[in-house]
C-alpha cells in the first residue's frame, strides 16, 4: 500500500512538472485549477479507472469528462504521460495546428471522452453517458470534474436533478474546492457554503476528502465502492489548494489564468521537484 | 382585391388538417418499434409535443428531465457519444434560444447525432402570442457550423423528414407546427435533407417556400397561374445545407424569385436564398416572412394577414417582379 501511495505521489509530481511545462510553452493558459486537480486527476488515471490507453475508445472504458475544461492542461498532461499521443506534443499546447486546443476536443485528442470548455455543461452530459451505459448493462463509470466557481451554473444543479431521478450510481462527480473563480475567492464572488449539503439535498451520496492527500484520495474512491449499486450518484468533495505545490500561485486567484515566465517557470519546477529541477 | 378563401386549398389530398407535431410523435412511435438505436428527451411538454404515446410504450429509451432544456441539450449529447441518436424535444423558442449554447458546444462543436426537434414554430402557435412564437430559431442555427436546418410543411412531410433526420450524420434542428396545417404530400413521398422539391415547374418566376407557408405558396400559385403566370413552386424544406444547385438552375431559368417563410425575414430561408444571388447568381428578389417585429396573440390566418405572410401577399410581391 505504501510503495502504491509513495508511487501514485511521484506520478502526480510528474503530472505537475508537465502542466507547467506545457503552459509555459504555450504562454497562456490556466495553471491554478490544473494544479488543484493533478492529484485526483492522477489517482483516476493510475490507479481509480478503468482505461487502456492503447485502445481509448473501449466500450466498457471508464469515462472522465472535464467540464471545468479551462484546467485542460491536467488531462492533457495526464494522457500524454499514459502514453494516449507522443508526449511530444505537449509542447504545441494551444498553438496552431495543434491537437492541443485552448479547451477540450474530443475529436482531436485520444482520450479525451467530451469536448469541453463552456462550463456547467459537462455533468449534463455525464448524465447522459451514465443512462445509455446502464441501459445497455455496461459496467463503465462515469467521472466529471467539476469547479467550485462552475457550480454557479443553474444547468449544474438542473443536471444533479437528472441524475438523482434516474438513480446514476454509475456517476461521480468530483468537486475541486479550491475556493478562487475567475475573479477572485468563491467567497467573495458567489459562495457555495455547506457544499456537501446542498449535493445531499439533491439526493446524492457525498464524500468528502482531502484532494491533496493522495492516501485519503485513495480511500475515498475505495469506500466510494459501497455505493456502487445503491441507487444514488456520488458526490466527492475534494477539498484543494488553487495552484497547489508552486508556493507563490497557491491561494492567488491571479494564477486562474496565467502562464509562468521563465523565472517563475523555473522556480515552479524547483519547488514541485524537491529543489532538483532537471526538466 | 385578393379573392383567396382562407381555408381554400384545391391539392389538398383530402386527409384531416393535422399540426405537424403529431407526425412527429406518430413517427417516434413507428421507429421505435423499428430500431432501437434512439432515445428521446422530453422538457416536460411532452403531452404537447405527442411523444407522450411513445413514452408509454418505450419508458426505457424516454427520458423527461423537467423543464430544464440546457440539461436536456447536454444529457443527449452524453447519448449520442455512446452511438445513440437523441431526439431532444421541446417547443423552437427554447430548443434555439435557452439551449442553444449547449447545442452548439456539446453537440454541434463534436459533431454529435443530437437532433433538437421543436413543435410551436414560427407563428403556429397563434394565439399564445410571442413568448411561444419562434420567429428566430432557423437563423440562429443557420449561423451554427455542422447542424441542418429545416421545416417540413405537412403531415407526410415531417414524418419522411423525421426518418430521414434519424439516418443523417450529426446534429439536426428541425421545426413542427402548433396549430393544424392541410395536407399536401402522399404517403412515401421521399424527403432527402438538402435537396429541395420542385412542386410545380414554370418560367415566369419562383416562389421558393418551406414549412407552413409552403400551404400560402400553394394558394398564391394557384391563383397566379389562373391569371396566366408560369410559376415554378419548390419546397425549400432543408436551408441549411441549402440545395444551390435548385436555387442556381431555376434563377437561370425565371430569374425572379419569391421567398416564403414562417420565420424573421432576416437570416432565414429568404436570407440563405440571397447569399446565393448575391455570390453566384443574376436575378432579382422579395422576402415574405415575419418583418423583423414580434407579432401577437390571434388567429393563425389572421396573423399571417395582418403580417403581410399570406398568398395575398405572396401574389403582391409577384405582381412587383412580373
Amino acid at each position: 500500500m505504501n510503495d502504491k501511495i509513495a508511487y501514485l505521489e511521484e506520478k502526480a509530481r510528474e503530472l505537475r512538472t508537465t502542466i507547467l511545462t506545457m503552459i509555459h510553452a504555450a504562454g497562456s493558459g490556466h495553471p491554478g485549477g490544473s494544479l488543484s486537480a493533478a492529484d485526483y486527476v492522477t489517482v483516476l488515471y493510475y490507479d481509480e479507472m478503468h482505461i487502456d490507453p492503447q485502445n481509448p475508445k473501449m466500450e466498457d472504458r471508464d469515462r472522465f469528462i472535464l467540464s471545468k475544461g479551462h484546467s485542460c492542461p491536467v488531462l492533457y498532461s495526464v494522457l500524454a504521460q499514459k502514453g494516449y499521443y507522443d508526449y511530444e506534443i505537449i509542447h504545441t499546447l494551444r498553438k496552431f495546428g495543434s491537437i492541443l486546443q485552448g479547451h477540450p476536443d474530443m475529436n482531436k485528442v485520444p482520450g479525451v471522452d467530451m469536448t469541453t470548455g463552456s462550463l456547467g455543461q459537462g455533468l449534463s452530459v455525464g448524465a447522459g453517458m451514465a443512462i445509455g451505459l446502464k441501459s445497455t448493462n455496461n459496467s463503465a463509470r462515469v467521472f466529471v470534474s467539476l469547479g467550485d466557481g462552475e457550480i454557479n451554473e443553474g444547468q449544474v444543479w438542473e443536471a444533479a436533478c437528472t441524475a438523482s431521478k434516474y438513480k446514476l450510481d454509475n456517476l461521480v462527480a468530483i468537486v475541486d474546492f479550491n475556493g478562487i473563480q475567475n475573479d477572485s475567492f468563491t467567497k467573495d464572488i458567489m459562495p457555495m457554503d455547506n457544499i456537501a449539503d446542498k449535493w445531499k439535498s439533491f439526493g446524492w451520496e457525498v464524500m468528502v476528502c482531502d484532494g491533496h492527500d493522495i492516501s485519503d484520495l485513495v480511500k475515498t474512491f475505495e469506500e466510494m465502492k459501497a455505493f456502487r449499486h445503491a441507487g444514488r450518484p456520488i458526490c466527492i468533495v475534494a477539498n484543494t489548494i488553487k495552484g497547489k505545490g508552486v508556493s507563490f500561485m497557491e491561494h492567488v486567484p491571479m494564477w486562474h489564468g496565467v502562464a509562468p515566465n521563465k523565472e517563475e517557470f523555473t522556480q515552479a519546477l524547483s519547488e514541485i521537484n524537491g529543489g532538483d529541477c532537471n526538466v | 382585391m385578393c379573392k383567396i378563401q382562407k381555408e381554400h386549398v384545391k391539392t389538398s389530398r383530402g386527409y384531416d388538417p393535422q399540426p405537424t407535431r403529431q407526425a412527429y410523435g406518430d413517427v417516434l412511435l413507428e421507429m421505435g418499434a423499428e430500431r432501437d438505436d434512439f432515445f428521446v428527451i422530453d422538457c416536460d411538454i411532452a403531452k404537447s409535443m405527442k411523444t407522450m404515446a411513445f413514452a408509454e410504450k418505450y419508458p426505457q429509451r424516454h427520458i423527461n428531465v423537467g423543464i430544464a432544456e440546457q440539461n436536456a441539450a447536454g444529457v443527449g449529447a452524453g447519448l449520442a457519444t455512446l452511438g445513440y441518436k437523441a431526439i431532444v424535444s421541446t417547443y423552437a423558442v427554447f430548443g434555439s434560444m435557452r439551449m442553444l449554447e449547449q447545442i452548439r458546444t456539446s453537440a454541434c462543436y463534436p459533431n454529435l447525432n443530437v437532433k433538437v426537434c421543436c413543435s410551436h414554430g414560427g407563428l403556429t402557435p397563434a394565439s399564445d402570442g410571442v413568448t411561444h412564437q419562434a420567429i428566430e430559431d432557423m437563423g440562429i442555427y443557420r449561423t451554427v457550423p455542422n447542424i441542418a436546418v429545416m421545416m417540413p410543411a405537412d403531415y407526410n412531410a415531417t414524418k419522411a423528414m423525421m426518418r430521414a433526420l434519424m439516418d443523417y450524420d450529426g446534429p439536426c434542428y428541425i421545426r413542427f407546427t402548433r396549430d393544424s396545417m392541410p395536407n399536401f404530400y402522399e404517403e412515401n413521398e421521399e424527403f432527402v435533407i438538402g435537396k429541395g422539391k420542385v412542386l410545380r415547374e414554370g418560367r415566369d418566376i419562383t416562389i421558393i417556400a418551406n414549412g407552413d407557408l409552403l400551404h400560402e405558396a400553394i394558394k398564391a400559385t394557384e391563383e397566379l397561374i389562373e391569371n396566366g403566370v408560369d410559376v415554378e413552386l419548390i419546397d425549400m424544406h432543408t436551408i441549411k445545407p441549402l440545395d444551390e444547385e435548385l436555387v442556381l438552375k431555376t434563377l437561370a431559368k425565371t430569374g425572379k424569385i419569391i421567398t416564403v417563410e414562417d420565420h424573421n425575414i432576416l437570416n432565414g430561408l429568404g436570407s440563405a436564398v440571397a447569399d446565393i444571388l448575391a455570390t453566384q447568381g443574376n436575378g432579382i428578389m422579395r422576402k415574405v416572412g415575419l418583418k423583423d417585429c414580434f407579432a401577437e396573440s390571434g388567429p393563425y390566418h389572421d396573423l399571417l394577414h395582418k403580417y403581410e405572410m399570406d398568398a395575398c401577399y405572396i401574389i403582391k410581391m409577384a405582381r412587383e417582379l412580373l
